[in-house]
């Protein structure tokens, strides 16, 4: 589904990927751990598109098409979607507007016709049990003045809604506690198929107890240091980051 | 890389520039009391009137213009320089469609003004009657006869000037005398049209009223005037529109609009001001300096002004309320956009003078590409104004990194009694904003349509449907850009 190509990709000149390999196939998990300031957060920014990163060599192919060329939200419209570390609140624009709005436009880019109003609030009805979520929240503005676990609530109701073929779980479970983090977990796990991927980013081994990955890389410096399964991420947790520091830190 | 962007987007294009090719009588420029007297004559007006007029132009000559309060400097107006008055040739005749120049009913439709009653029944906004002012003068006001079953006068103001002299001369000036202000005492002298309207006792209007004015002429100015009088117990919502050509000039527009509210009457006026904003380099455009203000005369009256300003290069506007009845309530809902080099300079004066009288002041700026966007009100709480209250929210929004907000409320108090709330906030349309709507497939243009709308909601609601839609096409028209 999603190939990344020795992909290096620098901020302000600074390089912070340096050269990453992987291959997501469809049906698959994936986990990426690795300690502060490794890039996992660059990386799920250059798939999405964040303009402030520059890819420097390398390639992502999705699909078959080459990512890296397509505008942020043509690679939405292809399927990828991003759950972010800190959800942009929107004042005044309503979730079921801003839904509305992103469903559309999605169909549009297909060819689709405007969803039917009733097909629509069918749709919001199904997908906030996914995430136990109140239903005024869907009326309120986008993420203004909710809680960080009513936030990254919502980015899973989001990415119900737009059933994206691809997604990047950046660093979901930060700031959440027990309770949501297991309602998080619980509408990821609903929404697995044979057909899309996920990809999670994230610090602690915390979250892979609720989303079991099929595979567990770990990121340091720019590189993906060691691959495994499950297993690797119960073993870092277990031994810390310092063990992966000292064994890469000349390389 | 955002403000790249936010520059692309708020490249506009005006899209009410054209110009109708019509026959004008047009007055040679110039201004003095012979011009006077020939623009009355032309109006055939009566005697007093014409008095009113020298009056206030002789006020007019002993006055300065303004050494300006605002921000910002513009070349001067030569007030010799101008035709105060320019109308279409072939004269309409106003209770007949037919004979109205097609040209004009051209126009009109182009601009999404339909003055066939019969198509506005059947169609979507079949509830507004509205009076068209093109250049210097009236061309049609619809669904007279509708309402005047109901005892509503609405009419042009030169036609009340004929054929309601008694109201005229009983509230013209009453609220805005030509005495005020510099560009008053000049309306004064030389207003040419305008709209009239008389809501009697105890009737609620049973459409919304609306009149829509078009610069045509080239070299010329607009003065209207509007006069609305709620009689007690009455209800009426008023809209107000304006385009004007496309032209390398500054043209003045200086309208006086007077709200007179009675006893338990209610009166909203809602404005969607979208007048030539000028280039992309801040040639041409629109001088528009006008005095707006209403009266809470009676208890328990209430008058609320909602406005939207999309053009002009230049906006010095006030709509006020003069709290004197005790309960009275005066609201203030305003969206200021500026782009490109256009600069507002709007806000509101709430005066408190009658007991637990209540003001709501909401501003929303919204400042793009080189512009400069103010909020300027008064809150003024009379001594004997018991109880008073007023709640203030001004908030401005940055589109880029070029443009100005600024705010400046004053407030004064001389009562002790008195509640006042003042609340400001400066943002910005970030980056991330944008980049979370793109991640969910929503383009940029789209977002920042969305953004700005949603910032402005609270405003928008205010205003009757119809309007509300034209004004968020408008807002997102305002800020489109060539992306995409």
């Amino acid at each position: 589904m999603i190939t990344i190509k020795n992909l290096h990709a620098s901020v302000e000149g600074k390089e912070i990927l340096k050269g990453i390999n992987l291959e997501i196939k469809a049906g698959e998990v994936h986990a990426i751990m690795g300690p502060n300031g490794s890039g996992k957060s660059t990386l799920s920014s250059v798939i999405a598109g964040r303009s402030d990163y520059e890819v420097t060599e390398g390639e992502v192919l999705f699909n078959g098409k080459n990512l890296l060329e397509l505008a942020p939200e043509d690679r939405a419209r292809e399927g990828v979607f991003l759950a972010f570390q800190y959800p942009v609140e929107i004042p005044g624009v309503s979730n079921i507007n801003f839904l509305k709005t992103a469903i559309n436009e999605i169909r549009e880019y297909k060819g689709m016709p405007n969803i039917e109003a009733k097909d629509f609030l069918a749709l919001v009805k199904e997908k906030q049990k996914l995430v136990e979520l109140d239903g005024k929240l869907a009326n309120r503005s986008v993420n203004e003045g909710f809680s960080g676990g009513e936030k990254k609530r919502n980015e899973i109701f989001q990415m119900a809604m737009l059933n994206p073929v691809f997604s990047i779980l950046d660093e979901t479970d930060s700031g959440l506690d027990i309770d949501a983090l297991r309602i998080v977990a619980n509408g990821v796990n609903k929404l697995r198929s044979k057909e899309n991927a996920f990809l999670v980013i994230t610090h602690y081994q915390r979250l892979l107890e609720y989303i079991v990955p099929d595979f567990v890389h770990v990121l340091y410096n720019g590189k993906i240091v060691k691959s495994g399964t499950k297993e690797l991420a119960l073993e870092l947790e277990e031994k810390g980051y310092d063990d992966i520091k000292k064994q890469f830190e000349l390389a | 890389m955002a403000n790249e962007i936010l520059e692309e987007h708020i490249n506009s294009e005006y899209k009410w520039g054209f110009t109708t090719d019509i026959e004008s009588d047009t007055f040679k420029k110039g201004l003095n009391e012979e011009v006077i007297r020939l623009l009355s004559h032309k109006k055939n007006e009566p005697e007093w009137m014409l008095e009113y007029r020298l009056k206030a132009y002789r006020y007019w000559l002993t006055m300065k213009e303004p050494d300006h309060w605002a921000y910002f400097q513009y070349p001067r107006v030569n007030f010799q320089d101008i035709s105060y008055y320019s109308a279409p040739k072939k004269k309409p005749v106003l209770n007949s469609l037919d004979e109205v120049d097609p040209e004009l009913l051209k126009t009109f439709e182009k601009l999404g003004i339909s003055l066939e009653e019969q198509k506005r029944l059947t169609g979507v906004n079949s509830n507004i009657a509205v009076d068209a002012v093109f250049d210097s003068i009236s061309v049609k006001t619809t669904f007279r006869e509708t309402l005047a079953e109901k005892g509503i006068i609405f009419c042009s103001f030169s036609e009340a000037v004929q054929e309601h002299p008694d109201l005229i001369k009983k509230y013209m000036g009453m609220v805005v005398p030509y005495t005020d202000n510099y560009y008053a005492a000049l309306n004064g002298a030389v207003f040419s049209d305008g709209s009239f309207c008389y809501i009697p006792k105890g009737v609620r209007c049973p459409m919304e009223l609306s009149t829509y004015f078009r610069i045509n002429s080239s070299g010329t100015g607009q003065f209207e005037r509007t006069l609305i009088v709620a009689d007690e117990e009455s209800y009426v919502s008023y809209l107000e529109g304006c385009t004007a050509p496309q032209r390398d000039e500054n043209q003045l527009h200086a309208a006086v609009v007077e709200i007179i509210a009675h006893k338990n009457a209610e009166v909203k006026y809602s404005t969607v001001q979208n007048w030539y904003p000028g280039d992309k380099n801040g040639v041409g455009g629109i001088y528009n300096f006008v005095t707006k203000r209403g009266l809470c005369v009676g208890d328990y009256s209430k008058i609320s002004w909602t406005q939207v300003e999309t053009g002009s290069a230049i906006t010095w506007k006030y709509p006020s309320v003069i709290l004197k009845g005790d309960n009275s309530v005066g609201e203030f809902y305003s969206v200021a956009l500026t782009n490109n080099h256009q600069q507002a300079d709007t806000g509101t004066k709430m005066i408190h003078i009658g007991k637990n009288t209540k003001s709501t002041i909401i501003s929303k700026g919204i400042s793009a590409g080189v512009s400069n966007n103010s909020y300027r009100g008064l809150v003024q709480i009379r001594k004997g104004a018991l109880n008073a209250r007023n709640f203030s929210q001004c908030d401005s929004l940055l589109m880029g990194d070029k443009c100005g907000a600024h705010t400046f409320p004053y407030i004064e108090i001389k009562d002790k009694s008195a509640v006042v709330e003042h609340e400001a906030t400066t943002s910005k349309i970030g980056e991330d904003q944008l980049f979370y709507c793109n991640q969910r497939g929503i383009s940029t243009e789209k977002a920042i349509g969305l953004i700005v709308n949603g910032y402005c909601r609270e405003v928008l609601n205010k205003l009757p449907m119809e309007f509300a839609i034209e004004a968020q096409k408008l807002l997102a028209i305002s800020l489109e850009g060539s992306v995409g």
